[in-house]
């Protein structure tokens, strides 16, 4: 094996296993003990956040300081929520807002 | 088997989003000199997009493994937070723990946060494949992408937006439940300031952990009310 062929494995295992060691940490943890009731309860509180920080993280590309000012991301999303207000059906939601998003930066923004 | 076809129908807005994120890996991968198997042992074993297109440029300037490692740690610490709401639910699944716990990435995450299981499923199986299906349609679009990604010549700028629709229907779902309100304004005014004081690339695990803090400072008001469940089971 090449140096290069050597090294490439070495990467791709060490950032394997950093991301493996990140995701099981939680787990690790609280191995087999019965969880605390401040664990169980952001059990269920964090979750929500996270989604609604992992909303804005997805569009933390868009231009909000200058011209579209975002608008292009926030009114897909705006659609979204109104279709998914409106239908309740998660495929016509994401279809809607993912069309609406691929058409406006190919016409108007 | 019912359960396949149930995770099937959960993962496809992922679907389309991972096809498409992995097929844009793989032609980066690709124009960086690498051969399509660098991409397949990637997807497989790391299975996290913005690392592995981030370490794309290190790799090719020989970078160390030190700092691989430290900018491994800082692009993924969002995982350190998404365990907690699985513990009791993943290490029940025997053999299909350790897999279940290796897997779970942003999409995952989404989807087992807001999937409702149907009468007469199997959680444990149905859970398991929904995270496989997630782990083949990365694989699959990454290894395409690295073979014959410059030979699909459509344009399909923006299907990512997918991703931040179906993250946005979880929130929605969530909304709906009362008792989850308060996490969705510590999130939403959480990632505001800091993107505001941090910058686009710098704000999501400080969000995150700034989150983390003041839930557990509001854990009192937050009314817990555990039948209306946020989570698997």
């Amino acid at each position: 094996m090449s140096t290069s062929t050597i090294y490439l494995i070495a990467a791709i295992a060490l950032v394997a296993l950093v991301t493996w060691g990140l995701r099981a940490f939680p787990f690790l943890v609280f191995k087999n003990r019965e969880l605390p009731p401040l664990v169980k309860y952001l059990g269920y509180v964090l979750p929500p956040a996270i989604m609604v920080i992992l909303v804005l993280h997805s569009i933390r590309n868009a231009r909000f300081g200058e011209y579209p000012y975002g608008l292009t991301e926030i009114l897909s999303i705006l659609l979204v929520i109104l279709v998914h207000l409106k239908k309740e059906n998660i495929y016509v939601s994401v279809m809607a807002g993912t069309i609406c998003y691929m058409l406006l930066i190919r016409t108007i923004f | 088997m019912k359960e396949i076809r149930f995770a099937f129908k959960q993962t496809v807005p992922i679907l389309f989003t991972y096809l498409f994120i992995g097929i844009a890996y793989g032609i980066l991968m690709q124009q960086a000199g690498y051969s399509p198997i660098w991409s397949f042992l990637s997807a497989l074993f790391i299975f996290a997009g913005s690392m592995q297109i981030v370490m794309i440029p290190l790799m090719q300037t020989g970078t160390s493994l030190m700092t691989l490692a430290v900018t491994t740690f800082f692009i993924n610490a969002r995982h350190l937070f998404y365990g907690i709401a699985f513990i009791e639910n993943f290490r029940k699944m025997g053999w299909k723990y350790p897999y279940m716990v290796l897997t779970l990435t942003d999409e995952t995450y989404s989807v087992l946060c807001s999937v409702k299981y149907k009468d007469g499923l199997d959680k444990e199986k149905a859970t398991f494949f929904i995270a496989l299906f997630n782990h083949c349609y990365w694989i699959a679009g990454c290894t395409l992408g690295s073979i014959a990604g410059q030979l699909l010549s459509w344009d399909m700028t923006g299907i990512e937006f997918s991703a931040t629709a179906f993250f946005t229907v979880v929130v929605i779902n969530h909304w709906k439940m009362n008792l989850a309100r308060t996490p969705i304004f510590v999130g939403a005014g959480s990632s505001i300031l800091l993107y505001i004081l941090l910058g686009a690339d710098q704000f999501l695990t400080p969000a995150l952990l700034i989150s983390l803090i003041a839930l557990i400072l509001l854990k009192d008001r937050v009314t817990m009310k555990t039948e209306g469940t946020l989570h698997v089971n």
